[in-house]
């Protein structure tokens, strides 16, 4: 190369490459150019899964803050809501605004949203709202008396102040509904009546009722890890064939089984009754309650904690467990200060995995859980159903904060790269 | 295991015990699955055993219910058996229907799946990738993410999914298109696992030895790569396969009429009308489950012997 040999003599500590250039920044561009070339293999899932999972979930996030029921239907008295300052009791311009939004939603057949938006705050005002629009027509100053002559509720500065808080898009509302707040006719936060606090307990409920299964599946899952660690691999293979069927076999197929076996008539009050153990009368009710759910859920959930708990197992040397026999130790203590504290990455991992996923559970609470054995996801999915689209995604976000809280700590600990099938 | 020589009379009995609470606990996971084969042949319309069953007596069992997997959805389920009655059941048979859309859902969410995945777990696995961990933990998440809370999004992102760039186009919801995506986003988490982790125990300089050969990279890949990764990636897909035949909250949420699929058609037959026809859906999706298990087996000594891992 012509022009290599035309470069001035560098210093010696600088070394080049045969075109001459400075090795580091040769290196550097390689380095790069494989980097990019790495990333451009993920480039194109990562962009898939932006579209189909991060940006519908970021749609959904939105949805929990913004509800624009009140102020698009009715933009005259979200107005004068903007420009007063909170508390000013209604003057003949808000009426009148309100009176022209009023004929325009019933024109449009939108006062229903209307009072929707504002029905979450203060309840029985979808009703006014729909009564009100019903007679819009008639509507005309002096517009006070003309509205309180539809209904008196017009009367009520609660209604009001319900509708202050509704006249603007962006609203926190929905997360003090989720958590059991409301706000008072001054405008703090406080909780709602104990009778009629249910989310938080609820959210409580699903922790609990998933940090119980978790337990179960523990208690369940570390016999018998502990019997597939230690056997032959030969005999070993064939009974993991027991966990690994129920893990392949579709959830709806394993919820089908479990209810011809618990049910009233099913095959396990069958057998009590024939083995005398309880009377025909007495049948044990199992299903379409909590204790549905718990059995249920442990059976789909336990081979998640076998298997992380058999893989941590099976490289645990025996020689540790025996040198603390041969060095006087019960067989107790040998396996609570050997054997016990080594299999703890394994506990861990899997009762992550087992919680994490039993938190978001829905379709076994749904079709075992009956009345009391609902979860959160349950809840989230009737708001879904009957509309209460911001609501649903209140909640839906709490229960994601929770989810990627452990997904983090999982991550932490863990690592997703360990996260294994199989 | 077998217990030590000195061992006491005492650990003795609690082995036995552990033995036996670990059969109980075998028994408590498998029993589920094998009682609704025996069930689906009852002849009446009940989920428990009949005295005729429990007595073996030919009377108590049929094949009535697999036969109702047929006719179910037919205009004129009586009749000769012949051609066209069965292309009949082919075309009308509510069963037949969601199978075929299960299929073809499956199908095209797991090749999206596995394409996109395995592309992407090649690039993850090379030790250049820019913020490995925090791209892995994006793309796995689909698989932590409770379901309800991928459905409710994709709800509302389906029904207008242009809004995003502030323009308003078509709707995916009640279309095949939108629910194979979905469907493709839950089976890549598995995708990426099973490729990465047969990856893992890759050896890096066999690329170079094929290069150093004159291999072009592609040929590399074709020729070297391809065929070791084969277990993993089909293994994966097999995943993807099952979680999309699988799948029934984002079809109830997203899917329309025309999109019925076994799960949701057996949703619908638990929550409403429960009948054994529902059980011997379930043992024909046990026995194709038990065909998958072992196909994957079968993949993973494969793959095992071809990158020279011992089995522990």
């Amino acid at each position: 190369m012509a022009d290599a040999t035309a470069v001035p003599p560098m210093s010696p500590a600088l070394l080049t490459t045969a075109d001459g250039r400075p090795l580091k920044a040769a290196l550097q561009a390689a380095q790069a150019r494989a980097r990019r070339r790495a990333f451009l293999l993920v480039a194109p899932l990562l962009l898939f899964v932006v579209l189909t999972f991060i940006v519908p979930i970021g749609q959904m996030l939105h949805r929990s803050v913004y509800h624009d029921g009140l102020s698009s239907n009715a933009p005259k008295i979200a107005a004068w809501f903007a420009a007063t300052p909170a508390g000013t009791p209604p003057d003949e311009a808000a009426w009148a605004a309100l009176a022209e939004d009023f004929k325009a939603m019933k024109a449009n057949k939108t006062a229903g949203e209307a009072g929707t938006r504002v029905n979450y705050t203060l309840p029985e005002t979808r009703s006014l709202f729909t009564k009100t629009a019903r007679g819009a027509d008639k509507l005309a100053p002096p517009w006070h008396e003309a509205f309180v002559a539809i209904d008196p509720k017009w009367d009520d500065l609660a209604v009001w102040q319900a509708m202050r808080g509704a006249s603007t898009a962006y609203t926190t509302d929905f997360y003090l509904i989720a958590t059991d707040r409301t706000r008072d006719a001054a405008g703090n936060v406080e909780q709602v009546a104990e009778n009629q606090r249910i989310y938080l307990w609820l959210f409580g409920k699903t922790f609990f009722l998933s940090g119980m299964i978790t337990v179960i599946c523990l208690a369940l899952a570390f016999p018998v890890a502990h019997l597939l660690a230690t056997l032959p691999a030969r005999k070993a293979n064939l009974l993991m064939i027991l966990v690994l069927l129920p893990f392949w076999t579709s959830l709806l197929v394993r919820t089908t089984s479990w209810m011809v076996l618990l049910q009233g008539q099913g095959v396990v009050n069958d057998l009590l009754v024939r083995g005398g153990l309880i009377g025909d009368e007495s049948r044990l009710a199992m299903m379409y309650n909590q204790t549905g759910t718990i059995i249920v859920m442990t059976h789909v959930l336990l081979p998640f904690m076998i298997l992380p708990l058999y893989s941590v197992m099976r490289v645990i040397p025996p020689s540790y467990a025996r040198a603390a026999r041969s060095l006087g130790a019960t067989s107790w203590t040998t396996f609570r200060r050997i054997y016990l504290p080594q299999t703890l990455p394994g506990i861990g991992a899997g009762a992550l995995l087992v919680f994490i996923l039993a938190v978001g559970y829905y379709i076994t609470p749904a079709l075992v859980g009956g009345a009391d054995g609902q979860l959160i996801s349950n809840l989230i999915q009737f708001h879904m159903a009957n509309s209460n689209w911001s609501l649903a995604a209140a909640l839906a976000a709490m229960l994601l904060a929770g989810v990627l809280v452990l997904y983090w700590l999982y991550d932490r600990l863990i690592g997703i790269d360990n996260l294994k099938l199989g | 295991m077998a217990l030590p020589v000195y061992a006491s009379p005492l650990e003795r009995l609690w082995h036995r015990t552990y033995l036996v609470i670990c059969a109980a606990i075998f028994l408590f996971l498998i029993s589920p699955i094998l009682i609704v084969i025996p069930l689906s042949f009852n002849v009446e319309p009940y989920f428990s055993f009949t005295k005729e069953m429990l007595s073996l007596d030919p009377s108590g069992f049929s094949m009535r219910w697999y036969d109702s997997l047929l006719t179910v959805g037919m205009t004129t389920p009586d009749g000769p058996r012949d051609a066209n009655w069965w292309s009949m059941a082919w075309a009308e048979a509510t069963w037949v229907q969601a199978a075929k859309n299960s299929i073809i859902i499956g199908f095209w969410s797991t090749i999206l799946a596995t394409f996109l995945g395995t592309l992407a777990a090649l690039g993850l696995s090379r030790p250049e990738m820019p913020w490995r961990r925090a791209v892995m933990a994006v793309l796995i998440s689909p698989m932590i993410v409770p379901i309800i809370i991928i459905a409710t999004g994709l709800f509302f992102f389906y029904s207008n999914p242009c809004s995003v760039v502030g323009l308003s186009c078509g709707r995916l919801t009640s279309t095949y298109t939108g629910i194979v995506m979905a469907h493709a986003t839950l089976g890549i988490p598995f995708v990426i696992i099973t490729v990465t982790a047969t990856l893992s125990g890759f050896d890096q300089s066999l690329i170079r030895a094929g290069a150093s050969l004159g291999a072009s990279p592609s040929r590399t890949f074709f020729k070297v790569v391809l065929p070791l990764i084969t277990p993993g990636v089909v293994s994966g897909a097999l995943f993807a396969f099952v979680t999309s035949f699988d799948e029934v909250v984002a079809v109830l949420f997203i899917a329309g009429p025309e999109q019925q699929t076994i799960p949701r058609q057996m949703w619908n037959g638990i929550r409403e009308a429960i009948s054994p026809a529902i059980l011997a859906v379930a043992t024909i999706l046990v026995i194709i489950s038990i065909a998958l298990l072992a196909t994957v087996e079968l993949l993973r000594r494969r793959s095992e012997r071809l990158r020279g891992v011992t089995p522990a």
